[in-house]
């Protein structure tokens, strides 16, 4: 039995490690784009992130103040026995939220969009959301938290079948310059498309691109994978590094999902995930043993599935 | 290699003078965080300035800290990271005069062109914070908290922090008392390579409002 208090504790302690740990991919990723970039400037200021990264994890401390708009994705294994009900796992989700927001602190940013007003511990109205996910034949609960800030580097246009490859191309040239420039989008980041589905669904599908696959992952469609490598590689031609600065430091990786849209449209959203590329998970198996990981796992055979059933 | 400099703070006339764009500043003394509550308040709702704001600090950071009261009344600095600053161009003008503000510290950097009209003239200058952010970095070069304003009415995010720095650091400076800036040179050298991405990519066939401003156009 998977208890609310274990999946409090697990949920309290990925929101420590998100805020805290940058994770290894990323890391990994920026350091050999690192070793790409040949101007001073954005050189240098690849480097103080590093520096930075090893001070949060030294003094266990956040990376980055602006912890954004930390949030749940929960996929519950088809066997998984757990108490509360599915009520009590989001109870437990907003309590861990609360708790990580003073001890760790995070930054209480969660406010009313209109009046303002705040708990000061990231708990409100819609908010953390929580996405759900399953998965067949297994026991145990995946809860992976981002943390993700929220104002720049994110957007969304509906384009048509016959806009074709080149409509992609620009809409994600126009993104990144307009958030790139003066780094608002705090790239070097991790770039994810969305492509297809509802309009919800396409910024759903670009936002998990970016913040639940790691650097180095590919779409399992061998044609999207080459997309994504070409994709990245013009992100990174446009001569713009950290900030803004000239450079060739844009995305640290480019992910692409797709979900099956209208007939007649190709909607696109892209994301941009920062230099704190933030995300932790935990799995809480069925005799309550907990692994953490950064890797979140999120988008499996199953999950991708394009049939009615599901055999494996 | 780039120039390194430590400034101690109130900065004086002479050493603001002597910031080179693309410096690296670390600064010791005294920085406040104030942002649009804090503004709001003071130019607009009449609200006074914390009794020897003006003599303690000339320095603004735009920011909202990761803090959390403890039960003995401090409080505990996690992260510092600046928030973008072109948002509060409209305050700034009337903000330096009131407080004597000489150097504005926060993410982005401002238009060059209020760099000119509003910093320099008054002889203020803008550092930029690194990344972004150095979060940890500039929480390790907060030593303490002097005092918070508004913290009840504003809460965390937009109270008035002031925080005694150490080695407060890095930022890179932004503007100078010309009103140069470093962002726009660097964004001049970016652009002359921005038309040749588009060369040879078919426009889309639907176009939006914002790629022209004409509201009574067609977008097909």
């Amino acid at each position: 039995m998977i208890t609310n208090k274990l999946i409090e504790d697990a949920s309290y302690e990925i929101m420590r490690r998100a805020a805290i740990d940058i994770p290894e991919d990323y890391l990994n990723g920026i350091k050999s784009v690192a070793k790409n970039e040949k101007e001073q400037l954005s050189s240098f200021v690849i480097e103080s992130m590093i520096e930075n990264y090893e001070a949060a994890t030294e003094d266990r401390r956040p990376m980055c103040a602006d912890t954004g708009l930390p949030r749940y994705y929960v996929k519950v294994g088809d066997k998984a026995v757990f108490d509360g009900g599915f009520t009590g796992i989001e109870r437990a989700l907003r309590s861990a939220t609360a708790r990580a927001t003073h001890d760790v602190p995070l930054r209480p940013n969660r406010v009313h969009p209109l009046w303002r007003t705040e708990h000061n511990n990231n708990v409100g109205i819609n908010s953390p959301e929580v996405e759900w996910s399953f998965e067949p034949e297994a026991d145990w609960i995946d809860i992976t938290t981002v943390h993700k800030g929220g104002l720049f580097g994110t957007d969304y246009r509906m384009l048509f079948p016959g806009d074709g490859i080149d409509g992609i191309k620009r809409f994600l040239l126009d993104t990144l310059i307009s958030f790139g420039k003066r780094g608002l989008c705090c790239q070097p980041a991790i770039v994810g498309i969305g492509l297809g589905g509802s309009k919800d669904t396409c910024m759903q599908l670009g936002k998990q691109a970016a913040c639940l696959r790691v650097v180095g992952d590919r779409n399992p469609d061998p044609e999207i994978a080459k997309l994504e490598l070409e994709l990245m590689e013009l992100g990174n031609s446009i001569g713009m590094g950290p900030m803004g600065f000239v450079g060739s430091s844009m995305a640290v990786d480019l992910h692409i999902e797709v979900g099956y849209t209208h007939t007649g449209g190709m909607p696109i959203s892209v994301h941009t995930f920062c230099l704190s590329s933030r995300r932790a998970t935990a799995r809480i198996h069925a005799n309550g043993e907990i692994e953490y990981r950064t890797d979140p796992k999120w988008f499996t055979p199953y999950h991708r599935r394009d049939t009615i059933g599901w055999e494996e | 290699m780039l120039n390194k400099v430590s400034l101690d703070l109130p900065a004086s006339p002479e050493a603001i003078a002597e910031l080179q764009l693309g410096s690296i500043v670390y600064l010791n003394g005294i920085v406040y965080t104030a942002r649009e509550g804090v503004y709001d308040r003071i130019l607009n709702g009449g609200d006074k300035l914390p009794e020897g704001l003006r003599s303690s600090s000339n320095v603004n950071f735009h920011c909202s800290p990761a803090a959390a009261p403890q039960a003995d009344g401090s409080f505990h600095i996690g992260g510092v990271t600046a928030t973008a600053s072109f948002r509060f161009s409209k305050y700034l003008a009337d903000w330096l005069d009131m407080t004597q503000t000489k150097i504005l510290i926060g993410k982005g950097g401002l238009t060059e062109k209020d760099y000119k009209e509003i910093l320099a003239p008054r002889g203020a200058v803008y550092l930029t914070t690194v990344g972004y952010g150095t979060g940890a970095l500039l929480g390790r070069g907060v030593a303490g908290v002097e005092a918070v304003h508004w913290l009840d009415e504003l809460g965390i995010a937009q109270a008035m922090w002031m925080f005694r720095v150490k080695d407060f650091g890095p930022f890179l400076v932004d503007s100078d008392l010309e009103g140069n800036s470093l962002f726009a040179q660097q964004g001049q050298l970016v652009n002359e390579n921005i038309e040749s991405l588009y060369e040879g990519l078919k426009e889309p066939a639907l176009h939006r409002y914002g790629e022209t401003r004409d509201r009574k156009d067609e977008l097909m």
